[in-house]
């Protein structure tokens, strides 16, 4: 095929090249993109309207990650200050004017849009981090992780204040794991640590009874059967029935008879591995590590430190995102609400891993125009 | 310099930065390994404990209630049966503004608080697609006008369901018994998933006995729910198997005529085919309506049924023990020829009161004057207690006891229904056991009279006269004629022999003759009341009168002063056609007086309703069902 299409391959070449399009990334993204909608077909019972509108935001996601992919590392490293500085404002402005929605206030209405700052700021605290070290050189000091860590804490905790703990925990990952990779020394790894290790049991003698039963459920929901935990139940009993084929798309009565709750949106990988089983599972897990391993690859022939880090900084944290929502949904880790990257429905999370998509393929294109 | 240190920094910068990402690609990795090891754990390990896990989320077994089983008299006359009995239930997630239905709903029925109260709560409890009664019990008119303005009234449902009916109500409340709503006690003697779907159960009497039969099997239906409970499909059903019908013994005809006899006194009847032990009139006065039981009586209706002084809720043919009086006469006898203590043509002198040697207490006779010269037929014909109290202390209680056990005084008979107790055979070994005194020579005399100690039912009465009529052969009462489970012919139980009594025959004859002689000759105690009237065939029976209270030696019984009830209980038992017997008849009529006077009338009316009427009146009978 590739001898006698040679001319047409060629050509295809040419639209992604000059399209600024990382071809392995574009073709691994499209398989997920594919069966996520697949999935989201069954979650929902199969509904036709909740596939249309994830496709279109699938179909605005492309959008914006071929204008981003436009976009010169130059340009993306100027606005990263100016970003932030927008992210921090609107994250105070929705402190005061947010709209509440599900019980916490996350949203800013633009009259003609609503949407939330704290995803913005998931693509701004990496930049803004990537941008700083790129300024200085060599492994960061104690000054340097003074001075990120503050630009990290700060976007984390009004996030925290919304309340929104998923969100925060994603943004401060994804700044620290910037850190992570400009090299910080093991030293203050172990230093982290060791205070995250002596803060626990002193913030635990400061709770309340109740907040530390609330807690407690947190990592055991078995103990709640009827509340926090029948999520996990639910889960637990459609992943575990789904034995090592799977129930056959479509088929997963957890799913399918509404057992499973939030099952189009975080818990939709429950729904996956009732109806995929094992071997679906198993494929799944290997498409995100070479999703991961294809953007550290980019990063690692990134032009500059800046495009490094923050190429680096976006494939992990779409790691982080993907282990923390299986962790969640297997009982592995407490239900914080962290959506399945790219499967689950919701529209803005979507356009945000797919701007971030875009950065990465902007970095590759740019390293190849360098090169040459 | 500067550039190649930059460089030189970059080159480093870029090497630490591979380092770390080799490193973040193999903690990936190692995650991702942890990951697919727990969903293989979950998805491999535990797949059988969730696939359990997920089905029973999924199938719920819903039970479908069998129809009971009908029961019929001997000649297929309903006595029980199932009759639809409609409800109202809404459907509130169909029903729109439920308070604007009621009121349009009010237009059609009477609602009272307390029906609209006990609907709100039960929409209150149930999920919206699921039905709420609202009101039970509704009239033919009422639910054809709600059928004909359906479309006016959305989410209005009705359901008909079976209730247990009694076309013959109070006449047959203690033979056939009833069926009430099951209870915690109800739950405990029968197996509870086999009434998952079932709302009543047999209470009393044959829909007791036979609730087994009567309930017949369950089906059950597996159906796919969804997480609210919604039926979602079905996808089996095991059809239930109905209860089989009933055929009892008992006849219509009869056991009416027998009831009619009574005339409103309290009292009980038991009528008995002496060849095979087949029950034909099973009949305590007064009855109850147990329709009443079956709707749910309420705590007023029940107290009242319960206090009246009249107890209709208690089964005097089975239940009440009272004293036999003269009617074990016959039986003493037969002991005595036996035990050959006596000769059937030996004679006495029967003065009006008996006294045992060396003792100064008089045993008074019913007859103040006495019966004056007796031979064995004559003394059961006149009912002489003298010469009884001579044989009795002839023979003693040793040599009485047996015999009167042999046609099972003092034993339940074991019909085939419920609260049927036993009586007593008194004997020097209960007396001792019971009381802890020793027998006295006195309690003798009073036992060969049916008094003292001994107590009978009346179905136990019944039973020994059949057993007399047939000449000792002694078959096991029942009411159960017939089943009929719907797969084939019904099934027909053969009779049950007991135990027979065995004397040499020309001993029958003897006993045979005196108590046709007590009907029918000028003397005989029934004499005025029955054998006056030369019924068109013979009739061989035997008075009685069970004492209430017992007289001192020197008081006077008279009828007139005593308040009614503290009167004696009339008492008559009897066979005909005392050629050829086909029934045998025991009658009680409480605080009636004098069994020849009282209750050989009554026995008479049934004999002849059985006798000389019988094939006509099935007829008529037919048309009640």
């Amino acid at each position: 095929m590739i001898s006698v299409t040679g001319r047409e391959m060629s050509i295809s070449q040419w639209v992604l090249r000059s399209l600024r399009l990382d071809s392995v990334l574009l073709v691994l993204l499209s398989i997920l993109l594919l069966l996520g909608l697949a999935v989201l077909f069954s979650a929902s019972g199969e509904s036709v309207v909740a596939v249309e509108r994830q496709l279109m935001r699938i179909g605005l996601g492309v959008v914006a990650m071929l204008l981003v992919a436009q976009i010169s590392l130059h340009g993306l490293r100027a606005i990263s200050p100016w970003l932030f500085v927008a992210g921090v404002l609107l994250l105070l402005a929705v402190m005061w004017v947010g709209d509440v929605g599900k019980g916490a206030q996350r949203w800013l209405d633009l009259g003609f849009m609503r949407f939330q700052p704290s995803e913005i700021m998931k693509l701004a605290v990496p930049m803004m981090v990537a941008w700083y070290l790129s300024l200085r050189s060599g492994r960061p000091r104690f000054r340097d992780l003074v001075v990120t860590a503050a630009l990290i804490l700060v976007p984390v905790y009004l996030i925290m204040q919304q309340p929104d703990l998923g969100t925060s925990m994603l943004v401060g990952a994804a700044g620290f794991l910037v850190i992570f990779l400009a090299g910080l020394g093991w030293r203050w790894f172990v230093g982290l640590g060791v205070a995250v290790a002596g803060a626990v049991p002193i913030l635990w003698s400061q709770m309340l009874d109740y907040q530390r039963q609330r807690v407690l459920t947190l990592f055991n929901p078995e103990s709640d059967p009827l509340g926090a935990g029948y999520h996990i139940i639910q889960s637990k009993i459609a992943i575990g029935s789904g034995g090592l084929y799977g129930k056959g798309w479509l088929n997963g009565t957890q799913s399918q008879l509404e057992f499973l709750p939030e099952r189009s949106t975080d818990f939709i990988f429950a729904v996956y591995a009732e109806e995929f089983g094992f071997i679906g599972v198993a494929l799944l897990l290997l498409l995100y590590f070479a999703i991961v391993a294809r953007g550290l690859w980019i990063a690692a022939l990134a032009q500059d430190r800046y495009a490094r880090l923050l190429g680096g900084s976006i494939s992990l944290t779409f790691a982080v995102y993907m282990v923390v929502n299986i962790g969640m949904v297997t009982g592995l880790l407490p239900v914080v609400g962290v959506p399945l990257p790219l499967v689950s429905y919701g529209g803005t999370s979507l356009v945000t891993l797919m701007v971030a998509f875009g950065i990465l393929m902007s970095i590759a294109s740019q390293k190849r125009l360098v090169n040459r | 310099m500067a550039e190649r240190d930059a460089y030189g920094e970059e080159q480093q910068d870029r090497e630490r930065f591979v380092v770390r990402i080799l490193l973040a690609l193999v903690v990936l990795a190692a995650i991702l390994l942890a990951l697919g090891w727990r969903l293989s754990g979950l998805q491999v390990g535990a797949h059988s404990h969730f696939t359990t896990l997920s089905e029973n989320n999924r199938l719920r077994v819903e039970p479908i209630a069998p129809t009971r089983g009908v029961i019929r008299d001997r000649n297929g006359v309903l006595l029980a049966g199932n009759r639809a009995s409609y409800q109202l239930e809404i459907t509130v997630e169909q029903a729109g503004n439920l308070d604007s239905l009621l009121a349009r709903l009010r237009g059609y029925l009477e609602l009272s608080e307390a029906d609209v109260e006990r609907f709100r709560r039960g929409v209150r409890q149930r999920r919206p697609f699921q039905p709420v009664l609202l009101k039970a019990g509704l009239d033919d008119e009422t639910v054809a006008r709600i059928a004909v303005s359906r479309h006016e009234l959305p989410g209005v449902e009705i359901e008909a369901r079976p209730l247990r009916f009694y076309p013959l109500g109070s006449k047959f409340s203690h033979a056939v018994g009833y069926v009430g709503r099951i209870n915690r006690q109800d739950l405990q003697r029968v197996d509870g998933s086999a009434y998952a779907g079932t709302s009543h159960i047999g209470k009393s009497g044959i829909e007791r006995y036979y609730e087994e039969l009567l309930h017949g099997r369950p089906g059950y239906r597996q159906v796919e729910v969804n997480a609210q409970g919604r039926v979602i499909r079905e996808l089996s059903v095991t059809p239930p198997q109905p209860g089989t019908d009933l055929t009892l013994t008992l006849d219509v005809n009869l056991q009416q005529a027998a009831y009619r006899a009574l005339a409103g006194r309290d009292g009980a009847i038991v009528a008995i085919d002496p060849d095979n032990g087949e029950v034909l009139a099973l009949v305590s006065a007064p009855g109850f309506d147990p329709e009443a039981f079956v709707h749910g009586i309420s705590q007023a209706d029940f107290a009242a049924v319960r206090d009246d002084k009249r107890r209709p809720l208690f089964n005097r043919a089975l239940s009440g023990q009272y004293p036999p009086g003269s009617t074990v006469k016959p039986l003493v006898a037969l002991a005595a020829l036996d035990e050959e203590v006596t000769t059937a043509e030996r004679e006495m002198f029967a003065r009006g009161y008996y006294q045992l040697p060396g003792h100064e207490r008089r045993y008074r006779d019913w007859r103040r004057e006495g019966h004056g010269r007796v031979d064995m037929s004559r003394a059961i014909a006149v009912s002489s207690d003298v010469y009884f109290y001579d044989l009795a202390h002839t023979m003693g209680i040793d040599r009485m006891v047996p015999i009167l056990g042999a046609f099972g005084v003092g034993q339940r008979t074991g019909i085939d229904s419920t609260g049927e107790r036993s009586g007593i055979l008194p004997s020097r070994d209960w007396k001792r056991a019971t009381h802890n005194e020793v027998w006295f020579p006195g309690e003798t005399l009073i036992t060969a009279i049916g008094q003292g100690y001994m107590l009978s039912t009346p179905l136990q009465m019944a039973d020994f006269t059949a057993a007399l009529a047939a000449r000792g052969e002694r078959y096991q009462p029942h009411l159960l004629r017939a089943m009929d489970n719907g797969t084939g012919e019904p099934e027909y139980p053969l009779p049950v022999t007991r135990e027979p009594v065995v004397v040499e025959e020309k001993h029958w004859d003897a006993i045979h003759g005196s108590l046709v002689e007590a009907v029918n000759a000028r003397h005989g105690t029934a004499w005025g009341s029955v054998g006056s009237t030369r019924p068109e065939y013979t009739i061989a029976g035997k008075t009685g009168t069970s004492q209430v209270f017992s007289l001192g030696e020197d008081e006077e019984y008279d009828e007139e002063e005593l308040a009614r009830r503290l009167w004696d209980h009339a008492l008559f038992v009897g066979y005909a056609p005392a050629e050829d017997p086909r029934i045998a008849v025991a009658v009680l009529v409480e605080h009636g007086g004098s069994g020849g006077r009282v209750a050989a009338p009554v026995a008479r009316q049934v004999m002849d309703a059985y006798l000389l009427e019988g094939a006509g009146m099935t007829l008529e009978a037919s048309e009640d069902e």
